[in-house]
């Protein structure tokens, strides 16, 4: 009895190294941005200004890196929650079923192309054809940005709508079918409602991996940090700072130390956004 | 309008949105394929980059993306095969089991960029191991981390009661009856979530662009403290930071076919295993 016990404890500690790898990540974050706190002070954050290199003044607001990435970010679920939507009610609710074994792990293709394949493939076909389309003098803006984005959200959303549509009980749709109603009538005004928590955490994963994403929006988003609501104008996100930025700071710089504050930001969003959803989806049942 | 047409005009929508997405998709595929396999020769996978990835072939690429992923698994398979059978066999309901879920799917929505910053901070600066293949693996595996674990779990639940009960009551204990009578029966699983795993640390750019990857570097890694030139990290630097970058068109398409080739197959392996082993056992 002794030795299972000790195996016993052996993995209880292997299983608590998540634990450990999270508060890890918090704690060496915080380390290396804490100087800032006291020299120039959180407040410098609050600049409407990002200016990190300047011969004057360096300024390292992070409100027009938000700012990108809100707009980014929103113009992505503009595009992707509606068709994503339509997509999961016809694979789950329309669709033969040989059909929906083939449509929805090709859909799931594009959660496992890399987000640089999907960058490069916007930076030589999608912001042309933006460049044409609109005219422009470069096609490297929040709209190419947030359409590549959409990519990305889309996957996510079919899967995890799908399953919610699909674990509503067959006995709603019979119900609403006995009763006389037709199958759209069905589709939208029973099953839908009755997965819409499902759906809504669906929304919100797609959302997190959004905001999250960094090469994509590094190489299509021009870089510029401006605040606007402007989709044709050049953005800089929250990751895309970080990314193009870290690699040319000198370490333990002030520089340095807003990038890593911008990455406590971004921890904390996805943090609350995956918070949220997990709740839904436990609360509603949802979680596979 | 009588209903049956409104009927079949929203089935016609729905449809037709649903193929939209898949022909994008395709789309996309195709002008991968269809631009990068013209560029695939033995030459262009064998031989060194010449004159900063202008020229020749992406060779220490594909090695060090292959040392990225092989330690990456290396580090996390057993950490996540050890919580996953933590949360299937031994969990009780409470505290600690909420904590620890809370704990992965945490890990599983970070960013990862902030995987990056982390790996920087912990692995890079505060251990002193460098820019090195050991901090880049350290950080791609707390990224796959979740992937492993949850699917892992899922293959263990998978396996029936009866088998543990059988051998327990047999004599085994618990470990015994976990080693000999669950184990064995998830090994597909396992294999699955090892190479979803790798195939997410093989494709990303972010974490190992600040723990790894170097710009330019023709000869391959000859320890784990060496920095290395990886398949993404060069699709970016040629797309973006090339200073001809037209004129290296044709090899970013070879490197993003090679790279999308490498973690599709992979994915593609990990499907065909789970198909094949669910034919296998039935129960």
């Amino acid at each position: 009895m002794g030795r299972d016990r000790v195996i016993q404890i052996g993995f209880v500690g292997v299983a608590s190294s998540s634990i450990l790898v999270v508060g890890l990540i918090f704690l060496f974050l915080f380390k290396e941005a804490a100087p800032f706190a006291k020299h120039p002070g959180l407040a410098a954050l609050l600049d409407n200004q990002w200016i990190p290199v300047s011969f004057q003044k360096e300024r390292f607001g992070i409100l027009p890196l938000a700012a990108g990435t809100v707009l980014v970010t929103s113009i992505a679920m503009l595009v992707s929650v509606p068709l994503s939507a339509l997509a999961a009610v016809y694979i789950a609710e329309v669709a033969q079923p040989l059909e929906r074994e083939i449509l929805k792990p090709f859909i799931e293709i594009l959660a496992s192309i890399p987000s640089v394949v999907l960058g490069f493939f916007g930076l030589v076909v999608l912001a042309p054809l933006i460049k044409q389309f609109f005219g422009l003098n470069t096609g490297l803006n929040a709209l190419t940005g947030g359409l590549l984005l959409a990519l990305m959200a889309i996957p996510t959303i079919v899967s995890v709508s799908e399953d919610a549509i699909n674990s509503v009980p067959a006995t709603y749709r019979n119900g609403s079918m006995a009763l006389g109603a037709s199958r759209m009538q069905t589709i939208w005004r029973v099953v839908v409602p009755a997965a819409l928590p499902g759906i809504l955490g669906a929304v919100m994963l797609g959302t997190g991996r959004v905001i999250g994403e960094t090469m994509a929006v590094l190489m299509v988003t021009g870089n510029a940090a401006l605040i606007t609501a402007n989709p044709l104008s050049p953005v800089r996100t929250m990751t895309a700072s970080i990314a193009a930025e870290m690699g040319e700071v000198p370490f333990g710089s002030i520089h340095y130390q807003a990038l890593f504050w911008v990455g406590i930001v971004l921890l904390l969003i996805t943090f609350g956004l995956n918070f949220v959803a997990r709740r839904i989806s436990v609360r509603y049942g949802m979680m596979r | 309008m009588n209903r049956q047409l409104r009927e079949n005009i929203a089935i016609l929508l729905l449809r037709f949105t649903t193929y939209a997405i898949v022909g994008v998709v395709g789309y996309i595929l195709l002008d991968i394929i269809r631009h990068g396999l013209p560029v695939i020769n033995w030459a262009f996978l064998s031989e060194m980059p010449r004159r900063g990835g202008s020229e020749g072939g992406i060779l220490p690429a594909i090695v060090g993306t292959l040392y990225l992923t092989l330690g990456t698994v290396a580090i996390a398979l057993p950490v996540g095969i050890g919580t996953a059978i933590y949360l299937s066999e031994y969990a009780a309901p409470g505290r600690l089991t909420e904590t620890i879920r809370l704990a992965i799917t945490t890990l599983a929505g970070v960013p990862s960029i902030v995987f990056g910053l982390f790996g920087l901070g912990l692995f890079v600066l505060f251990c002193q191991f460098g820019p090195s293949l050991l901090a880049g693996s350290l950080t791609l595996a707390c990224m796959v981390l979740p992937t492993i674990i949850v699917t892992s779990e899922e293959s263990l639940r998978a396996v029936p009661q009866a088998f543990r009960q059988a051998s327990l009551a047999l004599g085994a204990t618990k470990w015994e009856a976990i080693r000999t009578a669950v184990l064995p029966y998830s090994v597909s699983g396992i294999i699955t979530g090892a190479i979803l795993g790798i195939g997410r640390a093989a494709g990303e750019t972010a974490p190992i662009l600040l723990t790894v990857a170097a710009f330019f570097l023709p000869k391959l890694p000859g320890s784990i403290f060496d920095q290395v030139m990886a398949l993404p990290y060069h699709l970016y630097i040629l797309a973006t930071q090339h200073p001809d970058t037209d004129k290296v068109l044709p090899l970013q398409y070879g490197t993003a076919f090679v790279l999308l080739a490498m973690v599709l197959g992979l994915s593609l392996g990990a499907i065909l295993i789970r198909v094949h082993f669910r034919r296998k056992y039935k129960w």
